[in-house]
């Protein structure tokens, strides 16, 4: 028990950040309506690509003065987060481009 | 002024430091103001933006300034090194992303999340020999970055075969216990390696294993589950995305990983719970996939279905006043946005009221109707959400479903003993005629038999549904 609170304790700062954070991902996305689903999933998948930064402090901090599995791993990874966030944010732009060049005649 | 703050300040942390962490500040609110914009029409293209901008400021501002234990930043051959992977990546994403059809948009969607999982699972893979033993939170967060990364690119690789017709379902009663077993496996192993004593170096093994394991469990998670449950499960791997850069964010201290990771964790949580509230039913039992299999749909036939000519429907139609057409995934298969967006502007055109009726879970994604029918120009005012359209369902002359099944059948709300019992449906069998545009007389996707089909009011329209709406385009524009 101790060992779990003084857990607690180590991690308080992402703890908090976790807990806010799922609240204002509840709050920012209820009552979508569901014309938007689909950008709004494809615009997160984007977002979710933030994996990148790992990529490129795994790939910056790799020893290149030797060739390595895991220098080829990293430099996957970082093009995979790369595609994932170009990609997913190019795709999404286009969804929306469709929505947008209607005049709607009434909002919600 | 400047200089004396930052001289209270130890010393070890330089300007550099306290910029990269102000910028990954500003990242994280851009990712959270983005997505709140994308959440109205209006702003949605501008918050995609938004979002975007985040994302290219904390990946600068990271390349530029980021230091390693020993304080040193990134050297210049590392840089290099970086930016030609970006490059590489950028341009590939690019270019699919502008190539691809709008019909296929759900299976890129898809991809590039499978991209992302991936990559979380490799910075856990390459991370985990600089773990400590016996430190449990970073070793913790390690494993859970690499298996749920792993699990969310697999699977999200089935699901992409899945939606692009690649890859069929596979339904075994077998594949739940097997599934059931796998999990067994992959938290067994999570867990020894958590609390192992020995150095990770040693442990290099085991958490090749584990990333093994949690691949073969994210296909076969997926394999049994489709149809009206795609949404889901899509919707449910980009929140597993989510989570897994949360994890990784959490090896390396980053906040803006942390951040924008937790933070499409709960919306695609959120999104995925909406996707299951729309079809009545439990995650759990959706990811056991217990959906029409082992043939529980009672195949009580109530009348012979009947069909109508296009000369016939072209008539009903252009002397109605209300219709509403209620498309399905067969829409998407057959690529009829653009003609059946003609039709309605040609019965708008002769004074017929045509509205779109937009289940939640038609099609293979949340809103994949909406995106449909968006590239074909129909403006977004005349989709019309089910709870929206249903008390008006009486008045309308004539309802015609096209391409969907599942989400008209009024079992759902009718017969206790179906397997879609309890899913709310849009009330085509209320309408005054209802049009069934269909390839063939075969069963939908759960394999339940629809009686919408035999209804007296019902009459079945056979044929691909491109080619069926381009004769009833061309019969209604003869006459």
């Amino acid at each position: 028990m101790e060992q779990l609170l003084s857990l607690f304790f180590d991690y308080k700062e992402a703890i908090f950040i976790i807990a806010l954070s799922v609240f204002l991902g509840i709050e920012v996305i209820s009552n979508v309506p569901a014309v938007l689903h689909t950008p709004l999933m494809s615009g997160a998948n984007a977002i979710s690509g933030v994996i990148i930064i790992g990529g490129i402090i795994l790939v910056g901090h790799a020893d290149l003065s030797r060739f390595s599995v895991e220098l080829i791993l990293g430099v996957l990874a970082l093009f995979f987060g790369t595609l994932n966030v170009v990609g997913g944010f190019a795709v999404t732009d286009r969804m929306l481009e469709m929505f947008k060049k209607k005049k709607p005649t009434k909002t919600n | 002024m400047e200089s004396t703050i930052l001289q209270t300040i130890p010393s070890a942390l330089a300007t550099g430091d306290i910029l990269l962490e102000l910028s990954y500040l500003v990242s994280a609110l851009l990712f959270v103001f983005g997505l709140k914009k994308l959440s109205h029409p209006e702003t949605a293209r501008n918050g995609n933006l938004w979002a975007a901008a985040g994302m290219l400021l904390a990946m600068i501002t990271t390349a530029l300034l980021h230091k390693n234990a020993d304080g040193e930043t990134i050297k210049l051959t590392n840089l290099l090194v970086i930016v030609l992977a970006i490059l590489v990546g950028a341009v590939v994403g690019w270019i699919m992303s502008h190539r691809v059809k709008m019909t296929a948009m759900p299976q890129l969607v898809s991809l590039f999340n499978a991209t992302g999982g991936a990559a979380s699972a490799l910075v856990g893979l390459l991370e985990y020999p600089n773990a400590v033993a016996g430190n449990y939170g970073s070793i913790a967060v390690t494993v859970l970055g690499l298996v749920i990364g792993a699990v969310a690119f697999s699977g999200s690789i089935i699901a992409y075969g899945k939606l692009d017709g690649k890859v069929k379902d596979l339904r075994l009663s077998a594949l739940t216990y097997i599934n059931l077993l796998m999990l067994v496996a992959v938290v067994v192993v999570s867990v020894l390696l958590v609390i192992s004593t020995q150095p990770p170096s040693d442990m290099m093994w085991a958490i090749w294993v584990l990333f093994a394991i949690a691949l073969v469990y994210g296909v076969l998670f997926v394999m049994p589950i489709g149809g009206a449950d795609m949404p889901v499960v899509i919707s449910l791997l980009n929140a597993l995305t989510g989570i897994a850069a949360t994890m990784a964010g959490f090896i390396y201290q980053n906040q803006a990983m942390i951040l924008g990771g937790i933070f499409v964790g709960a919306a695609g949580m959120i999104l995925t719970l909406l996707m299951c509230k729309a079809m009545n039913r439990s995650l759990i039992k959706v990811i056991i996939g217990n959906f029409g299999g082992g043939g529980v749909g009672v195949d009580k036939e109530v009348g012979e279905m009947k069909e109508i000519s296009a000369s016939d429907a072209s008539i009903l139609l252009n002397y109605s006043q209300k219709v509403v057409i209620i498309p399905g995934y067969g829409l998407a298969v057959a690529q009829a946005q653009h003609i059946v967006h003609e039709l309605d502007q040609l019965l708008e055109s002769k004074g017929v009221d045509v509205r779109y009726a937009i289940h939640p879970v038609a099609g293979r994604m949340p809103g994949h109707m909406n995106v449909l029918l968006a590239e074909a120009d129909v403006p977004y005012d005349k989709l019309v959400e089910m709870d929206d359209i249903n008390p008006d369902m009486p008045n309308v002359d004539v309802a015609v479903v096209i391409g969907a099944n599942d989400v008209v059948n009024p079992a759902a709300s009718e017969d206790p003993s179906s397997p879609i019992f309890g899913m709310p449906i849009i009330g085509a069998h209320f309408a005054k005629n209802v049009i069934v545009l269909k390839r063939g007389a075969g069963k939908g996707y759960a394999g339940i038999e629809n009686h919408l089909f035999y209804n007296e009011k019902t009459r079945m329209y056979y044929g691909n549904a491109k080619d069926s709406l381009q004769k009833l385009v061309a019969e209604i524009k003869n006459m």
